[in-house]
Parts: C-alpha cells; sequence; structure tokens
C-alpha cells in the first residue's frame, strides 16, 4: 500500500512538472507563430461569444438566489439593507471567478479537449510537425492567450448580471428599495475587490485551458485507452482535474490575497 | 560548409543504416537499411503490418528510432542536431495514410497553411500556388469545402496537394492509393509520376499496390518482418526467386489457386491470413 501511495504520488509529481513545461512551452510559442491574430480571434469567439450565454444564465440564477436567501437572512437580524453588500462581495470576491471558470471548463474546456483529442487520434498534430509548423504555437498558444483575456471578462459579465439577479430578488419580488440595495452595492466594492476577481480569473483561466490543452493534445499517452475510448477518458480527466484545479487554486489564491 | 557539388551528387539524398524500432516486446523494424538516390521513386512493399508506415514516420520524425541513422543529403538526423532536422522538415512533405487535413480549415486553407506557415511568399504567390494545386488535383470548384464534406478520394488528391504545394525535394507517401477505384489510382500514381518529373523530388511511396508500383516507382524495396527481403529495380522484383517475394508479388496466383480449389470442394488453404 505504501508502495503504491509512493507511486501515485512520484507519478503526480511527474504529470505536475510535465504540465507546467506543456503550459510553458505553449505561452512561449507565441512568440514568432504566424498568423497567431487570426486562430486567437477564433479561440476568444469560441471560449468567449459562445459561452456567454450560460455564463449569464448561471450568473442571474446566482443572484436571485443569493438575493432570496440573504434577504431573509438579514432580515432575521433586521439588516435587509445590506444584502447588496452581501451579494456584492460574495459574487465579486469568490462566486463569480469560480463559477464563470467551472461554467468555461464545462462548455469550452471539454470541447478543447476533445477537439485536440481527435486532432491527436487523425494525425493532424503529427502532420502539423511533418510540415514544420510547431504545435504548441498553432494550437495551444492561442487557447492559453485567448483564456487570459476571455476568463475576466467572463468573471466581470457573471458579477454584474449576478448583482442584477440580487437586485431582482431583494427589491423586485422582495420589498428592499432599489436605491438602498445598489447604494450599498456602490459602497461595499472597491478596486481590490474587483482586483481580487481579476487575478482569480487570470490564474484559473490559465490553470484550466493549460490542463484541458494538455490532457487533448497528449490524449495518445493515456495508459488503457486507444482511440475514441482515449478522448472521452482525457476529456472527462481535463473537466474533473480542472474543476478541483480551480477550487483548490482558488483556497491558495484567496489566503494570499486576504 | 556547403560540399563540393560532385560530393553532393554522389551521395544519396536519403540514406537510412541499421534502422530498429520496436513497440514494447513487438519488435516492428529490425535492421533496416535502405539508400534513395535524388530523383529517384522508391517503392516499399510488403504486407500489412511489417512496419512500411512505422518506416516513414520514423523517417518523417513523428517516431523516433531505437537505433540506427536517417541521413539527408549525408547529413544525419539526430537531436543533437535540430537545425539538421528542421532543414529536412523544410525540404521534405509527408502524405498520411489518413490524410491528416486539419477538419477546422477549409480545403483551400489547408494547402495555403504549409506556405502561410513556413515561408516568407508574399501573399499574390500563395494563392496563386494554392489555386495551382488544387486545379491539378481538380479541387478547384471545392476550395471553400471542409474535408469532411469531401469524399474520400478528394480527401486523398487535397493531402497530396498539401504535400506537393511546398515544391519539396522529397516526398513520403504513405498509401497514397488507399481506398481509390483502380482508375483513381492510376491517376493518382501518373500525378506522382507527372509531379516527380516536373518538380524533380525524390520519393518513397508506402503502397499495396503492387502492378502500379512497379510501372510508376524506380525502385522497389520488399519489407518482411522487420527486414530488407529485397531492394532493386523493378524489373529484378520481377523476377526474383525468393519465396517470400515470389509469394508476395504472385498472390493473385496463389488467390486463383486458391479459388479453384475450394470451389472443387477443398479445405480452406493454411496460412490463408499469413
Amino acid at each position: 500500500m505504501i508502495s503504491a501511495l509512493g507511486q501515485s504520488t512520484l507519478r503526480i509529481v511527474a504529470e505536475s512538472g510535465d504540465l507546467a513545461r506543456f503550459t510553458a512551452r505553449g505561452f512561449a510559442s507565441a512568440i514568432g507563430s504566424r498568423r497567431l491574430g487570426r486562430r486567437l480571434v477564433r479561440a476568444v469567439y469560441e471560449q468567449g461569444v459562445r459561452c456567454l450565454p450560460v455564463i449569464l444564465i448561471v450568473g442571474l440564477f446566482t443572484g436571485l438566489v443569493l438575493g432570496l436567501q440573504g434577504y431573509h437572512t438579514l432580515t432575521g437580524f433586521g439588516s435587509a439593507a445590506l444584502l447588496g453588500p452581501l451579494v456584492a462581495n460574495s459574487l465579486v470576491r469568490e462566486l463569480a471567478p469560480v463559477l464563470a471558470a467551472l461554467m468555461l471548463v464545462g462548455q469550452a474546456g471539454s470541447a478543447l479537449t476533445a477537439e485536440l483529442g481527435i486532432q491527436r487520434n487523425s494525425e493532424q498534430i503529427d502532420a502539423l510537425e511533418t510540415m514544420g509548423i510547431d504545435p504548441y504555437g498553432f494550437l495551444v498558444a492561442p487557447r492559453l492567450i485567448a483564456a487570459l483575456l476571455v476568463y475576466p471578462i467572463m468573471t466581470g459579465f457573471f458579477s454584474l448580471i449576478g448583482l442584477v439577479g440580487g437586485w431582482l430578488s431583494g427589491s423586485v419580488l422582495l420589498p428592499l428599495p432599489g436605491g438602498v440595495y445598489w447604494a450599498s452595492v456602490d459602497q461595499a466594492i472597491d478596486l481590490g475587490d474587483v482586483g481580487q476577481s481579476v487575478v482569480k480569473s487570470l490564474v484559473f483561466g490559465a490553470l484550466t485551458m493549460a490542463l484541458c490543452c494538455y490532457n487533448g493534445f497528449n490524449s495518445h499517452r493515456r495508459s488503457g485507452a486507444t482511440g475514441a475510448r482515449a478522448v472521452s477518458a482525457s476529456t472527462t480527466r481535463a473537466v474533473v482535474f480542472s474543476s478541483i484545479g480551480v477550487l483548490a487554486a482558488d483556497y491558495l489564491v484567496t489566503s494570499l490575497l486576504v | 560548409m556547403t560540399a563540393p557539388a560532385s560530393v553532393v551528387s554522389a551521395t544519396p539524398l536519403l540514406a537510412i543504416r541499421s534502422l530498429q524500432k520496436r513497440f514494447g516486446d513487438r519488435v516492428v523494424l529490425a535492421d533496416v537499411t535502405l539508400t534513395v538516390p535524388r530523383g529517384r521513386v522508391l517503392a516499399v512493399v510488403g504486407k500489412s503490418g511489417t512496419g512500411k508506415s512505422v518506416l516513414l514516420k520514423c523517417l518523417a520524425g513523428v517516431l523516433t528510432p531505437d537505433a540506427g541513422e536517417v541521413s539527408f543529403e549525408g547529413r544525419a538526423l539526430t537531436p543533437d542536431d535540430p537545425a539538421a532536422f528542421a532543414d529536412f522538415r523544410r525540404r521534405c512533405s509527408y502524405l498520411f495514410q489518413g490524410n491528416a487535413l486539419l477538419d477546422s480549415l477549409t480545403a483551400w486553407e489547408n494547402v495555403a497553411l504549409p506556405l502561410e506557415q513556413t515561408t516568407l511568399l508574399p501573399k499574390p504567390e500563395i494563392r496563386a500556388r494554392v489555386a495551382e494545386a488544387l486545379r491539378r488535383l481538380e479541387l478547384d470548384g471545392d476550395a471553400l469545402r471542409y474535408p469532411s464534406q469531401l469524399s474520400g478520394g478528394m480527401q486523398k488528391r487535397l493531402a497530396l496537394a498539401r504535400a506537393l504545394v511546398t515544391r519539396p525535394e522529397l516526398v513520403l507517401f504513405d498509401e497514397p492509393t488507399a481506398g481509390l477505384d483502380p482508375l483513381r489510382r492510376n491517376a493518382v500514381f501518373t500525378l506522382i509520376a507527372h509531379a516527380q518529373r516536373e518538380f524533380g523530388f525524390t520519393a518513397v511511396v508506402v503502397t499495396h499496390d503492387l502492378p502500379e508500383a512497379l510501372v510508376a516507382c524506380d525502385e522497389v524495396a520488399f519489407l518482411d518482418a522487420g527486414h530488407v527481403r529485397f531492394s532493386g529495380p523493378p524489373s529484378a522484383f520481377a523476377h526474383s526467386n525468393d519465396a517470400a517475394v515470389a509469394a508476395f508479388r504472385d498472390s493473385t496466383v496463389a488467390l486463383a489457386q486458391s479459388v479453384a480449389a475450394l470451389r472443387a470442394g477443398g479445405p480452406l488453404p493454411a496460412n490463408t491470413l499469413g
């Protein structure tokens, strides 16, 4: 058992190092990669525009639930006027970066892993290499850079629509005056909160897209699975590890920033 | 350092020495030694699973051989000399058995890709070359379609267009006629021969289509159990007395005999599937 635990630990450490090298090479290969802009636009579209509806829907319902729960809890303490700060701080500092990242992993990240896995399976990545085209610069770099642009923007949209959801709950469906809600939201959020949200979204973006690219790109190295099964196993693995990674990184970043 | 012209012409463009490759316990290439002189077309033939595609992938650098050496113009392609390998990649094209077309790009974009990414050609020149490559392969009406919207034969021709658009000095063809009807097979071999005469490239063609290969190629190498069992001109291959070569070459005769025996009520011959 101790031997198995040791082997697992060694494997995790080795794979973490491999992932770090992969990520560094992915970013570095952007330098000198031709026509990167065109591929970057496509990656931003896939991660951003396509995922916007789900971000807005989840953000709205998160805000609605926060408003509903928060109003009834705060009313018990005679502090319903603090609903705005509760919704705003919960969203901007924690829920928006975490939930937006999880949604992006579920939609864009899983699709990306599957796409790269299929490209690996059908020798498209090998074909790039034989043509003298760096597959890291061609396939990985635009996805990683796009994540650094898209994740903060999506987190911003999530926060904004979540605040609207909190207002709908507290002030439209429940009797808290709208002016009180928005004024307290305005007072509750400062630049530090926004900065924390941006830092988290950048970390989550780089981490999750690197994990998704890494798993898809290396789907042929999965032992015990080949072909379509390797693609599905890599996609599952990417989503599971990214989700765990987001929550673990959230704790680490929060403990550093708070 | 540039070698004198006399030395360059005497050196084979591609030299393979004692190449070995295994996957786990399975030895695919036991000891392969071959040379391909500049301007010649070498057909690599053999039964399925004898390592023909693996050999080609080792040449292209997609797979790393366990032992042995590949030289291009006398310069060994090793991990210690990335410049030599980059030069080789720039001057070599590879046609994959499964075509390996990028499915997110249109036919036009697929053909333009190596020119856009690896050359400094001006855009009008790239457009002209891509249009010409598509026209030659009768794909000019399908330039804006994606690979998934093309038939198998059209995909093969598109991959061929992409392989030739860079005007490479060495082209590695992995089963260029797999899945094509006899007329298309002839057309592809004719096209390779025509393109070879026009551009003067050297080619290694892995194929199962023996009659076409014997007609269209200058040299034949027969791979069997990880070794080169025969290497020489097609005329010598046609008259070789080697048992394995003869069995492969005369498989149609053997088929006729087997079918005749079965129709006469005989048993299924031994080693039917090799």
